[in-house]
């Protein structure tokens, strides 16, 4: 029992970040060489952020070798649609918009349309621009650690031609060799982070100087409390109810959606260390923000996934 | 009970984060019911990382399940998928993460049932540890000498034997004694070198993430400590530069770099190397990063590599240091997993994928093969490939099985050694083959097509074309025309070209397989 350790991969020695980085870069390159029509779906949130660092050093000095696409819902916070246009610019790479022209047309809004809004402008708008850019591959800054059904998702997730996600059907992933083969029609959900963790990601925004939307700093903000949770109210399409008015409060955001479904928690963490400081030591994980989450309980981001929702 | 877990997590501050921390990914094994989902929920538990709302979704999960009489379930932390939750068995490798002041660690959890065999090796295949759990009342099962075996296949070096549920055996030293000597004993014959035996309990708490009062017997680390200071892994010094190339960076008419993940040694600018398979030489010029440029770069390390010369270089081929000793084979012995329903079938044609290069295979020589079988096989290579050991490279001797019509992953392999050994192996430009065709000669053109899409050369030795030059003063000496051919044949096989022997020519003129096309076998592919 006393035998030395033998030599196992040479990698464990680089600090856990680098190690993190190293494999995402890899599976860019990896997917970027086989697939014939990649894209990365960009949101615009922290992961984006990071997720979109990374292409960027896989493949500099090269752009990234593929466009960026944001599935619109028309309701994301004013300040994330500076970012994505700062960063399209100056990544130069080309940005495609995509805006489910059925949610368009009947006026699909949070107020109205509980989960049908979801539903409309964020599951079929996907299944549409990948449809419709004919992509086989799209990179999605999703993270096993976020939820318990992400736990067990492959790092390349193979969908269906009809967008659909069979838990028993996934391949198995050896070493870091992925299989990127499939076939017509079929496409793939790529996920660099998979092994990353919300801890990971601050530390490394930190550490490489990341540009991040201003909001997940706190700063006076007008909002209002509504069902638990304080939204932000960022624009005057914001329906206030009978008696509401809007609050300057100091807030945060963990998580950036559609302003109206998206909590704000209370914080006085201006500065990024002050923010990593609170996250790390918060007691509520990061997904409790975000309505949609809440809507048909336990199983119900597994059901949305197995429906297409990225 | 359960407020006696709660009071039993440390109540000291979380882990102090840092973003400077080493990774350890480790794997756990166990049959069924061996307290694996308990334990991994404990130490997500006791390191502090369980937030409240998940918390409080484990109380009511707990609740519903009726579980354990109202005690936090924390097995039902580390349960996901509803299709599972309703078998009641977990069915797939999931990822779970902690750490500690000193550590991040990735879990690899995979299910005990043999018929997940596939699921674990898929663990197995990144980690840097497994941790092998049976049921102190149970002792060793056949499942734990199978998972034991399946880890140290596929290179595991550091096992620790936790043998749980020591609360059930009355935290007995005598107890715990017998199945560590149980398994030495199979651990010797298994070639296992080294574990590490811990006493525990997952659902008492006993040695998981603090030392056990209960077995004061024990003076060893509890499995966090030892998870913890489990000592980084030594870096692979002997090994040589050697760089698969993954994607051609062309930024620029100017630049063309080759980008990849060092897989093994290290290199420094000005350093030597050589392409494989071509052989070509050339020095390296810059090693060029996001964030600048590196005077030396290590395994592990993605990078993007300018060489001083113009030299055809593209995704698929090696970049080595020029004194790395590295085999081109056409042939490996591999150790294989199954994992598809579908059985092995000899002589079928696979694609293969190892470090970035796939190629097409198929096996020769193979134990039959089916779903969670585990067997030694040789595998045919469509042409050299550069590969090590397993034992000497994770990354350039583990490699996939696919299938060609469904495109799905059918087996995890690992290169064992090379057969026959002979020079020939190491030949940097390989002999083509020589190749007799039976049936209908129109096919030798479809089959000279063929080769030519793939990228490589061949010639087709008719009747016609000795005669116009070399033969033409044969006459009807077939045995002489025969040899002529074969001496034609060898010549070009010794330039790279694989040699067609048409049909009309004398058999003897050929020296490799012969092949009917009239009836193509599965195996048609890859001979050709
Ligand atoms: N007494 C005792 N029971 C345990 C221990 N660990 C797990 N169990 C129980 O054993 C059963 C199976 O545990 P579980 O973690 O689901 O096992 P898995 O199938 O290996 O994931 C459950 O009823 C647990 O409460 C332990 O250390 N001591």
């Amino acid at each position: 029992m006393n035998a030395p350790f033998a030599p196992a991969p040479a990698n464990a020695r680089l600090s856990h970040l680098a190690r993190l980085e190293a494999e995402s870069i890899h599976i860019f390159r990896e997917v970027a060489a086989e697939a014939d029509n990649p894209v990365m779906l960009y949101s615009i949130g922290k992961d984006s952020a990071v997720m979109l660092h990374l292409a960027r050093k896989a493949f500099h000095p090269a752009p990234p070798p593929f466009p960026l696409l944001h599935v619109d819902t028309t309701w994301k916070f004013r300040a994330m649609y500076e970012m994505r246009d700062r960063m399209a610019r100056e990544c130069g790479m080309e940005l495609i918009v995509h805006r489910n022209p059925d949610a368009l047309a009947r006026g699909i809004n949070p107020f109205d349309h509980g989960p049908l809004h979801t539903d409309l402008w964020k599951t079929q708008g996907l299944k549409q621009a990948i449809d419709r850019h004919g992509f086989d591959a799209a990179f999605g800054g999703a993270r096993r650690d976020e939820e318990k059904s992400r736990a067990k998702e492959r790092v390349l997730s193979f969908r269906s031609a009809s967008h659909r996600w069979d838990p028993r059907n996934q391949r198995p992933e050896l070493w870091d060799l992925y299989n990127v083969r499939k076939g017509r029609g079929e496409s793939i959900r790529v996920f660099p982070l998979s092994n990353w963790t919300e801890a990971d990601i601050w530390h490394y925004i930190a550490a490489q100087g990341i540009a991040i939307v201003p909001l997940y700093l706190a700063a006076p903000r007008p909002t209002v409390t509504r069902d638990g949770l304080i939204l932000m109210v960022d624009d005057e399409r914001f329906r206030l109810r009978p008696g509401e008015r809007p609050i300057e409060r100091w807030v945060r955001f963990r998580t950036l959606g559609c302003y109206p479904l998206t909590g704000a928690i209370e914080s006085r963490a201006e500065a990024l260390d002050q923010v990593i400081r609170e996250t790390l030591t918060a007691t509520t994980s990061e997904r409790q923000g975000r309505a949609i989450d809440r809507e048909g309980g336990a199983a119900s981001m597994e059901k949305k996934k197995q429906e297409g929702y990225f | 009970m359960a407020t006696a877990l709660h009071a039993a997590a440390p109540d000291e501050k979380g882990p102090a984060t840092s973003p400077d921390k080493t990774l350890l990914r480790f794997i756990t094994c166990g049959s069924v019911d061996d307290g694996k989902s308990t334990l991994i929920g404990r130490l997500l538990y006791d390191s502090k990382l369980l937030l409240d709302d998940q918390l409080a979704a484990l109380e009511a999960d707990s609740r519903r399940a009726g579980k354990a009489g109202g005690a936090l379930d924390f097995a039902s932390l580390v349960d996901g998928l509803a299709a599972e939750r309703e078998q009641g068995i977990t069915i797939d490798v999931a990822y779970r993460f902690f750490e500690t002041g000193r550590r991040k660690f990735v879990v690899a959890d995979t299910p005990g049932h043999e018929q997940y065999t596939r699921n674990m090796a898929t663990g197995a295949s990144a980690a840097d540890l497994a941790v092998i759990l049976v049921d102190a009342r149970h002792g060793i099962l056949p499942q734990t000498r199978r998972h034991s075996r399946i880890v140290h296949l596929l290179g595991i070096r550091r096992i620790v034997l936790a043998v749980n549920k020591m609360d059930l055996a009355g935290y007995d030293e005598a107890r715990f004694a017998a199945i560590v000597a149980d398994y030495a004993a199979f651990a010797a014959e298994a070639g296992i070198e080294d574990f590490t035996a811990i006493p525990m309990s997952g659902l008492a708490g006993d040695n998981v993430a603090r030392r056990s009062r209960r077995m004061g017997w024990y003076r060893g680390p509890s499995l966090l400590e030892y998870l913890e200071e489990v000592p980084g892994e030594p870096p692979a010094a002997d090994e040589a530069f050697r760089l698969p190339v993954q994607w051609v960076n062309r930024a620029g008419a100017d630049f063309r770099g080759y980008a990849g993940t060092v897989a093994s040694g290290r290199l420094r600018v000005g350093d030597p190397v050589r392409i494989l398979p071509s052989g070509a030489r050339t020095r390296v010029a810059r090693i060029v990063t996001f964030d600048g440029d590196l005077a030396e770069a290590a395994a592990g390390q993605p990078v993007t590599l300018l060489l001083a010369d113009h030299i055809d270089c593209s995704r698929g081929d090696m970049i080595v240091a020029d004194d790395a000793e590295t085999p081109l084979v056409e042939q490996v012995e591999a150790d294989l997993i199954w994992m598809a329903h579908e059985p092995l079938v000899p002589g079928r044609s696979y694609w293969l994928k190892l470090g970035t290069l796939t190629v097409a295979a198929s096996a020769a020589r193979a134990e039959p093969l089916g779903l969670n079988d585990i067997g030694r096989a040789t595998i045919l290579l469509d042409r050299p490939v550069p590969a090590l050991p397993y034992r000497r490279s994770r990354r350039l001797g583990g490699f996939i099985l696919i299938d060609r019509a469904t495109n799905a992953t059918l087996a995890a392999g690992m290169v064992a050694g090379f057969p026959s050994g002979g020079p020939e192996n190491r030949l940097e430009r390989p002999g083509g083959r020589i190749i007799r065709l039976a049936g209908d000669p129109a096919r030798a053109r479809q089959a000279h097509e063929r080769l030519r899409a793939r990228g490589r050369t061949s010639f087709v030795l008719d009747r016609a074309s000795l005669l116009t030059e070399l033969a033409s003063d044969v006459g009807a000496d077939e045995a002489e025309l025969a040899r002529r051919g074969a001496a034609v044949a060898r010549l070009l096989s010794r330039a790279g070209v694989t040699v067609l022997i048409a049909p009309d020519l004398p058999a003897t003129a050929a020296l490799g397989p012969e092949l009917d096309l009239s009836d193509p076998p599965e195996s048609w592919d890859w001979i050709i």
